[in-house]
């Protein structure tokens, strides 16, 4: 039996991301944003596992980050750790009602109907006056009991808190996918027939995926928005949701840190690209998904494999 | 209630076709029956219906007394009536022993009295741990060989045999085995059979095989049903059915003639 290494190296990545963002202030931005989307591509991870792409995660993103926004703005609520909670809360409230129609589809129809929603909620803020219509609001600093996680000189604090919470989703992601019910995501897109057969509910899995997604993207949703300070309509916008499934294809579903490795290098390689040429930075995005296409098609997680192999 | 298993009057048409006529069967415990008939005769038919796959036009189906006649396949799976596929349905991408631990898997989470409930540390029926479990279903068919090699490449005769290994995840009361020779060669489907039905009647389920191969039949089971066009030609002992003179026109005739070829 192969022993699991999993665990002890995400811990592992865990202090030496703590000692990266200490000796290196000027990362943390960067490496704190990544979480927050990578926390998104993590549930699309789980989903693209099960066979399912949602090119509709953009809703829980956007609805976690408003949940957590509209707590802070109105209530002047900073606590992070309450407002991350009721920003998971919400999102996976929505995808659990959400998902009671969607669980039936698969394939095509299950992406477009994904994308149909969250366009419906992009739809719902640009016409809310109160929430900002198309320029969305600011959020407060982030405070963690009282304490505050950013501050004009110092984001670690911020930095910190993603670092423990996106390690902390995947391993609690590496353990669900060795329980019965995380196994099942394979066995669907392999063959949903024989799920049936064997005395369970194809649909019903489904369902609790998707809620775990929604859930994860919130999560991410509110961390970006806290990371960022504002936040708008467009993180419902299907080109956001495309985007978490471009990185999920660039990372690979090979591991559970996948995504945040590649949530990284998307961000690196637009923060670059869009420095150095402005007006063709998607060139440059789209150079690098060709090749990675060409030459690493199970994704980027595929060179740390090949070289643990 | 001496009868594990009953059809009362069973219909099903798909169009003008006839796919099962007033179909009525009682399955005894410790039973094994022969399923015969040419292609199209209604065999198949008569284990998705009674498996929840497709539901009848008409009639009843009972397992210990209980109408089943509505359940979904993983309700009656759950309650003991498990098949296997004359085509092997596995997951592909994993390997042999992951497919037994999906399935066992799912055993165990629907052994949880609450959703939220913690699992119970063995698999019911089985009494074994997840992992132990799995290892022995592959020792009882003999697939340890082939435990790590992802199930998508394996040889047609060892994915029947995973196939049937899965279907008796649930510990089946019935299980129907549909054609578990098929696409295997001559040789080896004796050496199959033989393998199947050892390690089922460790089970103590009554099984039902859908099977084309009248020597196997003879063999192994202790009754036959013979179907023709949807309805039971004949139900007895095989040596009775398969000398009766109209299953010998009807269902074993127009196999062991060669067929006549069309010129058109």
């Amino acid at each position: 039996m192969k022993k699991d290494r999993t665990p002890s190296l995400l811990l592992a990545a865990l202090v030496a991301l703590l000692i990266l963002g200490l000796v290196l202030p000027e990362w943390r931005f960067l490496g704190t944003l990544a979480i927050g989307k990578g926390l998104t591509v993590l549930g699309l991870l789980l989903l693209l596992r099960t066979g399912l792409v949602s090119f509709g995660q953009g809703l829980y993103y956007c609805l976690g980050a408003y949940a957590a926004g509209t707590l802070g703005q109105f209530w002047g609520t900073t606590d992070a750790l309450l407002l991350l909670v009721v920003a998971g809360l919400a999102a996976g409230l929505a995808a659990a009602i959400l998902g009671i129609l969607l669980a039936a589809y698969r394939g095509i129809f299950f992406s477009m109907l994904s994308l149909a929603l969250s366009m419906i909620l992009y739809g719902l803020l640009v016409k809310s006056a109160a929430l900002g219509s198309t320029d969305g609001f600011n959020l407060p600093a982030p405070t963690l009991f009282g304490l505050p996680l950013v501050s004009h000189d110092s984001r670690y604090p911020l930095f910190v808190l993603a670092c423990v919470l996106g390690v902390a989703a995947a391993l609690a992601m590496h353990y669900y996918f060795r329980t019965p019910l995380g196994r099942l995501s394979p066995a669907i897109r392999d063959n949903e027939i024989r799920v049936e057969y064997l005395g369970a509910s194809v649909r019903a899995a489904v369902h609790v995926k998707y809620v775990i997604a929604g859930i994860l993207a919130g999560v991410g949703g509110a961390l970006t928005g806290m990371t960022v300070g504002h936040i708008d309509p467009e993180m419902a916008y299907w080109t956001t949701s495309g985007e978490f499934v471009f990185v999920a294809i660039l990372s690979g579903t090979g591991s559970v840190a996948a995504p945040f490795l590649g949530s990284f290098i998307f961000e690196l390689v637009r923060t670059f690209a869009y420095e150095y040429s402005p007006n063709s930075w998607q060139l440059a995005l789209g150079t690098a998904m060709l090749l990675i296409i060409v030459f690493l098609p199970a994704g980027l997680w595929s060179l740390v494999q090949r070289r643990r192999a | 209630m001496s009868h594990l298993l009953e059809a009362r009057n069973l219909d099903k048409r798909f169009g003008a076709v006839t796919a099962a006529a007033d179909i009525s069967v009682t399955v005894a415990p410790d039973s094994v029956i022969g399923l015969i008939g040419t292609n199209g005769a209604g065999k198949t038919t008569f284990v998705n219906m009674v498996t929840g796959y497709l539901k009848p036009d008409k009639g009843r189906i009972y397992f210990e007394g209980r109408d089943i006649t509505a359940l979904h396949p993983r309700q009656v799976t759950r309650l003991g009536i498990c098949r296997s596929f004359q085509i092997p349905q596995l997951y592909n991408s994993l390997s042999a022993y992951d497919n037994l631990i999906v399935a066992l898997g799912i055993v165990l989470r629907n052994a949880k009295p609450a959703p939220w409930a913690r699992a119970p540390r063995l698999v019911p029926g089985h009494d074994l741990p997840l992992a132990d479990a799995a290892e022995a279903l592959l020792e009882r068919f003999d697939l340890g060989e082939f435990r790590d090699k992802p199930a998508g490449v394996l040889p047609e005769g060892v994915r029947k045999l995973l196939d049937i290994a899965m279907a008796l995840a649930n510990k089946p009361r019935v299980l129907l085995l549909d054609e578990p020779t098929s696409g295997v060669s001559s040789e080896e489907k004796f050496a199959i059979m033989d393998r199947v039905m050892s390690a089922v009647r460790a089970e103590g389920a009554a099984v039902l095989f859908v099977e084309h191969d009248m020597d196997i039949v003879a063999r192994y089971a202790g009754r036959v049903l013979a179907f023709y066009e949807g309805r039971i030609l004949a139900d007895g002992a095989p040596d009775v059915v398969l000398a009766d003179p109209q299953v010998r026109e009807y269902v074993i005739g127009g196999q062991a003639e060669p067929k006549e070829v069309s010129h058109a």
